[in-house]
């Protein structure tokens, strides 16, 4: 084995260890017990403080002949550190016979207190009898000050968690609130709802007659409206529209123009006339007002045949979409009426007019734009349209008023999201096979 | 929830003996009457139990709402009788426990037929006249320590001490279990057994009862002991050469020759 430079002698390096131990020799056990870093005591099994070191009385600004023989361990701890001591420290200390690391405080002279982890140890005798106490104590400030702050963390994120929980039940409440609100406004907004259109449809002798309303959203009145009506002389008087606009100010605009249409039909059956009048009472009710409200509508007048003739329809519409004709010979058509404007809008608007036979079989639909305008694609003109509505109603005629209203209702909800709009559907018919009378029918 | 489980309720001694139920106090378990077993067993049929909440108990059964009053506790005596179907049996309670089986008592007169209160105190808060030897302060303290030391009890533990509540060798993780328990639960405990005042229960003792009191007790001092003895005419008051709360860990051969004594005169 060869040796280089550099590296330390083992010979002299033994030298100096002994030296070092030499020196630490002289430390005596006395010395140490009484000096150490720490604080040692010992106590009869009652308590009685039989010996203590010196660290330990500095650190409690206490003399030896005050404690030696006259304080029990207890009496040096903080009222909370001497319950804690009874009900835990001395039981287990009992009996596992040892005990770590238990978190106490003392009592300073001068009324301070010093944090500590104290450790205990029983010592028995030779016949196993336990003799005394010894007790370690370690100054536990620092640390205690680190765990303090720990337990105010968690204290805090505990009383956080607290809180967000209370604020999740308010919200909950607050939801509920709303909820219930919510349920409350529908159901007075159905009321509402069902003062604007009816309910059901009267019994037309010698007609057949069916219809759908489709609201686009629970909690908004909606626009559309539609009503059939006796007038003199074995006629019914039948309108549906749309006003402008949707919610409370649609709904007024709709009891306005449904009270007048029934009003108007009874003071002159004439579809165009009662039209004019909507026209000038709404012009005169809103736009003259410099708050111009409008809307479109379509007013017929039906006089069921009754097996002894034709039934005949006369039309009049004011900017709405042109009505659909089933024939019984599977023909679909539109039954259009030109030149009609919006209702409301201008004094003296002109007002669109068509009439027709309805044979036996035939139907005669009326419909407002949800159905058209339900949007069929993702881009902004892939809607349904009239050609594709006369297409649906070729393939489903001849069809009795309760089966168009089926059909199209089927059609609506295929339409899914893509129905956007509310949407009122009419349907009359002469019976195929005619009878006096048919109930109406409503979905 | 099966009672016997709920309360780890342990039967030992003499199948045909008395029956002598022990009821832990606030800190520890069931653990701590280990040293009073052996000499009692000989004469008396033993059931040993935790309260809910304490050591190898059900802590799913515990609820603050109930526990937040001795009369939960007492729920747990009554419960446990119950189950066992034990008649005048001998109620033996450490510390908050001897008032625990004073509202047992009271609630099932039946159930229990005399009274061991070691080391008792219905009140520990000074009041007026009544010296209870603590003040309101003093338990704020208490609480503080328990705080403390909760830093040894972690939720991790909870299921090693709880799922095995024989121990028969306490390893080196299982130190202190004796005493361990959700931090939550001890301080409901300790403010229900500290902040409770019970002295109005006293006068309702009318079963043979014997106060055992220690010369030294940092918790229960002599005058809170003779106030006990004279509240309970039925009562007899023994006072151990003994320091400490726990008589039966400091002086078990003294406490249970008391208790035996004070059998042998109501047998």
């Amino acid at each position: 084995m060869c040796r280089t430079g550099g590296v330390p002698d083992p010979a002299g390096d033994e030298a100096s260890t002994h030296a070092a131990f030499t020196a630490l020799l002289e430390d005596s056990a006395e010395d140490l017990y009484e000096s150490a870093p720490c604080g040692f005591l010992s106590t009869m099994m009652d308590g009685t403080i039989a010996k203590i070191n010196h660290t330990l009385l500095d650190w409690l600004g206490l003399d030896r002949r005050a404690v030696i023989g006259r304080m029990r361990f207890t009496d040096l701890l903080t009222v909370g550190g001497r319950l804690y001591h009874e009900t835990h420290f001395a039981p287990l200390l009992r009996m596992q016979g040892e005990l770590r690391g238990i978190a106490l405080e003392m009592k300073r002279r001068g009324g301070g207190r010093l944090p500590v982890l104290v450790s205990a140890v029983i010592k028995h005798g030779v016949g196993g009898e336990p003799l005394l106490i010894r007790i370690t104590v370690l100054d536990a400030s620092d640390r205690r000050a680190y765990e303090e702050e720990l337990l105010r963390r968690r204290q805090e994120a505990e009383r956080s968690r607290a809180e967000a929980e209370r604020a999740r039940a308010e919200a909950d409440e607050a939801r509920r609130q709303a909820e219930a609100d919510r349920a409350r406004l529908a159901d007075a907004l159905a009321v509402l709802q069902r003062s604007l259109v009816p309910d059901s449809l009267p019994a037309v002798p010698g007609l057949e007659t069916a219809v759908y309303y489709h609201a686009a959203s629970p909690d908004q009145l909606g626009g559309d409206f539609y009503d059939l009506f006796p007038v003199a002389g074995d006629r019914w008087a039948f309108f549906l529209g749309d006003v402008c606009g949707k919610g409370p100010e649609a709904a007024s605009l709709t009891s306005l123009t449904r009270y007048t249409l029934r009003a108007a039909a009874h003071h002159d059956p004439d579809p165009a006339a009662a039209l004019a009048t909507l026209n000038a009472v709404l012009h005169e009710r809103y736009t003259a007002g410099g708050n111009p409200r409008y809307c479109t509508c379509v007013f017929g007048i039906v006089e069921p045949g009754r097996g002894q003739g034709p039934t005949t329809v006369r039309l009049a519409s004011g900017g709405h979409p042109p009505a659909l004709v089933l024939r019984a010979d599977g023909r679909a058509e539109f039954l259009p009426t030109p030149g009609g404007m919006l209702v409301g809008v201008l004094p003296g608007a002109p007002i669109g007019t068509a009439q027709t036979v309805l044979a036996d079989g035939d139907t005669i639909v009326l419909y407002t734009d949800g159905l058209t305008e339900a949007r069929t694609g993702p881009g902004r003109d892939d809607l349904f349209g009239e050609d594709a509505l006369r297409a649906f109603a070729a393939e489903h005629a001849p069809a009795a008023p309760h089966e168009v209203i089926t059909a199209l209702t089927g059609l609506l909800k295929r339409f899914g999201d893509g129905l956007g709009d509310d949407t009122a559907l009419l349907a009359l018919g002469a019976p195929a096979t005619p009878s006096p009378a048919h109930p109406a029918r409503t979905s | 929830m099966d009672v016997r489980h709920r309360n780890n309720v342990k039967v030992t001694g003499r199948d045909d003996g008395p029956v002598l139920v022990l009821a832990h106090g606030f800190g520890c378990d069931q653990n701590m009457w280990r040293l009073v077993v052996p000499a009692l067993a000989e004469r008396y049929r033993l059931v040993l139990f935790d309260y809910v909440g304490s050591g190898g108990s059900a802590l799913s059964a515990w609820s603050e709402e109930r526990y937040s009053s001795l009369h939960g506790y007492a729920r747990d005596v009554v419960e446990v009788c119950e189950e066992l179907d034990l008649r005048r049996a001998v109620f033996v309670g450490h510390s908050v426990s001897a008032m625990v089986g004073v509202l047992a008592a009271q609630a099932a007169p039946e159930r229990i037929g005399a009274l061991v209160m070691v080391t008792p105190s219905p009140c520990y808060i000074d009041d007026e006249e009544y010296r209870g030897g603590f003040s309101t302060e003093d338990i704020e303290e208490l609480l503080a320590s328990l705080e403390a030391n909760y830093l040894g009890w972690s939720s991790a533990m909870a299921p090693v001490i709880m799922g095995n509540p024989e121990r028969p060798e306490l390893g080196q993780e299982l130190t202190n279990s004796f005493c361990a328990t959700d931090p939550d639960i001890a301080r409901v405990f300790a403010r229900t057994t500290f902040l409770t005042d019970s002295r109005d229960d006293l006068k309702s003792v009318s079963v043979p009862t014997l106060v055992l009191e220690c010369e030294q007790d940092a918790i229960a001092p002599r005058e809170v002991g003779a106030y006990v003895h004279a509240a309970i005419g039925s009562s007899r008051l023994v006072t151990l050469a003994a320091t400490g709360h726990c008589p039966q860990l400091s002086a078990p051969e003294a406490t249970t020759e008391a208790i035996l004594g004070f059998l042998d005169t109501i047998r």
